[in-house]
């Protein structure tokens, strides 16, 4: 048997300044509660809500024509300029691009989400994560090179296509008006590939997270029930997926909103809005349009929020 | 009535899955290959021959070895105040009920939510405003605002899970606060705290979008690979360095898995 005597169960008081110190937050919580939310709040809202409030307030200023230089005087005229046929391009250009990367990454999406879910059991299953989440994970960049390398003219792509005789599929496709171009790596085609790739993680994840949940009677009732496979889908599997799906499509849709790298390196010359912004505030030193214009996926974000809310995104993430 | 549970995947179910892990995967391993290739001035496939020259090249670079210093202590710090400031959030969001505590939780995660690009425009004005000199500190102050989440997200999830009745037998058996964080709140947060710094050591490592705006003429080793994809001086030793960035980001990852595969919060699936 243990003895017990020797050593109190109850350890008694300690005397110092930690002890005290600690009797002191014992009793009054609150004193510690403002001392575990003072520095994280301080750096979140000095430095980086600061800076967010700083941005907005700039896009109320504009740009003075003549001299160049920015005139403090509130003003709706930067937001105007957002209407001018140029800029507004680029905002549509912008969102036809994330809509179309959202609806693409959902399709591609899905089947993976659905097999990791639902039938992958054990070491299965840790493949399937570690699958997604590598490329999630591994460097935005270096995955941009890669399709960089696989969509240039004299690249795998093209070489595939030669191999299997089907150059003149490709030939075809890059003839296309607006969307083809020289070769894959210039063109709106290869802008949509490479977004398409860098967020499809994003889409799995809570896809996947959502189709979990779905109990596998559910699906089997609706088979014995007389529905076919694609009736299961349509009517049971969808519905229940759809907001992980709207999970993920806010990832998909607001990254390829504020994205300006990919279409600097793959694609054709014309704008996105966050090569937009950038160009505003650097070589074009109008940096009360570039506020104006990185208000635009803010709000539309704000918009697309809202929805997403309501459809009980939320639950998903 | 049916007595087994339907078990196989459908061939286009299958096939569906496979070729989509296929897609994400092809590309990664692609740029392997092309570490290898003799090929000096374009992208040809196949490589006409392979070669280990490129390593060596790449090694003898010091603008490369500046930008994966710099980058290397840039992580660190902001992983320091990513811990710090993320496990303080998640244990006072966690622990205690308080006005305010949702607007909290919005406000740590907003700085992945927005577009990176309005993080950076808007830190590059704010330093431009305030006369901040570009220097290491600046990088570091937009890193550590987006690497707060990942630790808060691990250390909240673990938190959730920490039966608060284990602080209060700590307490009720004699130990300080002090005593209780070190001997009892420490050990079981440890492991989400460590999965948590692993990965935002590698989300600052790998950053591009917020440091151009925050970086001023410095290199960070991934604004060094996009000067290089721009304008491209030496393309080999930019597969090879390519490689190292991947595998630099696969450890602290894998790490960051097998550190939390068994509880219910994986590390990693959110960015």
């Amino acid at each position: 048997m243990t003895d017990f005597t020797a050593t109190p169960a109850i350890r008694p008081r300690r005397d110092g300044v930690a002890s005290r110190l600690s009797d002191l937050f014992w009793r009054r919580p609150q004193l510690l509660l403002f001392l575990m939310l003072t520095p994280p709040l301080l750096w979140l809202g000095i430095i980086y809500v600061g800076s967010l409030l700083a941005l907005l307030l700039q896009s109320f200023f504009a740009i003075d024509d003549f001299s160049g230089l920015v005139t403090y005087e509130f003003t709706l005229d930067t937001y105007r300029q957002l209407l001018h046929p140029a800029n507004f391009d680029i905002i549509l250009r912008t969102l036809t691009m994330a809509i179309a990367v959202t609806l693409a990454s959902a399709v591609i999406a899905f089947p993976i989400a659905y097999y990791a879910a639902r039938y992958a059991k054990g070491r299965w299953k840790a493949f399937f994560y570690l699958g997604v989440m590598m490329p999630l994970w591994s460097s935005y960049l270096v995955k941009i090179y890669a399709w960089k390398l696989i969509l240039a003219k004299e690249g795998i792509v093209t070489w595939v296509f030669a191999k299997l005789h089907l150059s003149f599929l490709l030939d075809g496709l890059l003839a296309l008006p607006v969307i083809g171009g020289n070769s894959l790596s210039i063109s709106y085609i290869g802008t949509f590939i490479v977004f398409v790739y860098i967020w499809l993680p994003y889409m799995i994840l809570p896809t996947q997270a959502a189709l979990e949940r779905v109990p596998v009677t559910l699906v089997e009732a609706s088979g014995d029930l007389g529905a076919t496979p694609d009736q299961t889908f349509r009517t049971v599997l969808l519905p229940l997926a759809l907001p992980g799906l709207v999970a993920g499509s806010i990832f998909t849709f607001s990254l390829t909103l504020g994205d300006y790298i990919i279409p600097q390196i793959i694609g054709s010359s014309r704008l996105f809005i966050g090569q937009a912004v950038y160009a505003q505030q650097g070589t074009a030193g109008n940096v009360p349009l570039a506020a104006a214009f990185s208000v635009v996926p803010i709000v539309i974000m704000g918009i697309y929020l809202t929805i997403a809310k309501r459809m009980g995104a939320f639950d998903a993430l | 009535m049916r007595s087994e549970p339907q078990t196989g995947a459908s061939f286009p179910l299958k096939l569906a899955a496979g070729v989509g892990i296929a897609f994400l995967h092809l590309p990664i391993l692609l740029i392997l290959v092309y570490a290898f290739t003799t090929e000096e001035k374009s992208f040809q496939w196949p490589p006409p021959g392979l070669t280990l020259k490129w390593f060596a090249v790449a090694w003898n670079r010091p603008d490369v070895w500046d930008a994966l210093w710099l980058s290397v202590k840039v992580a660190s710090i902001s992983t320091i105040i990513a811990l710090v400031l993320g496990t303080l959030a998640a244990a006072a969001v966690s622990q205690t009920r308080f006005f305010g505590r949702e607007a909290i939780s919005l406000l740590v995660i907003l700085p992945i939510a927005l577009p990176g690009i309005i993080t950076g425009i808007a830190l590059r004005s704010a330093f431009s405003l305030a006369d901040i000199p570009y220097s290491m500190w600046t990088i570091i102050l937009g890193h550590g605002t987006f690497c707060v989440v990942v630790v808060y997200n691990n250390a909240v999830a673990r938190f959730r899970r920490t039966s608060g009745s284990l602080i209060e037998a700590s307490m009720d058996l004699g130990a300080d606060g002090f005593q209780t964080f070190r001997h009892i709140i420490l050990p079981n947060i440890a492991t989400a705290l460590l999965a948590g710094g692993m990965l935002a050591f590698a989300l600052s490592f790998d950053e591009v979008i917020v440091t151009t705006f925050t970086g001023g003429q410095q290199s960070t080793l991934p604004i060094w690979m996009l000067q290089e994809l721009i304008r491209p001086r030496q393309r080999p030793v930019t597969n090879v360095v390519a490689v190292i960035v991947v595998l630099v980001t696969f450890l602290p990852i894998l790490a960051a898995f097998y550190l939390t595969r068994d509880t219910d919060e994986v590390a990693g699936s959110g960015k």
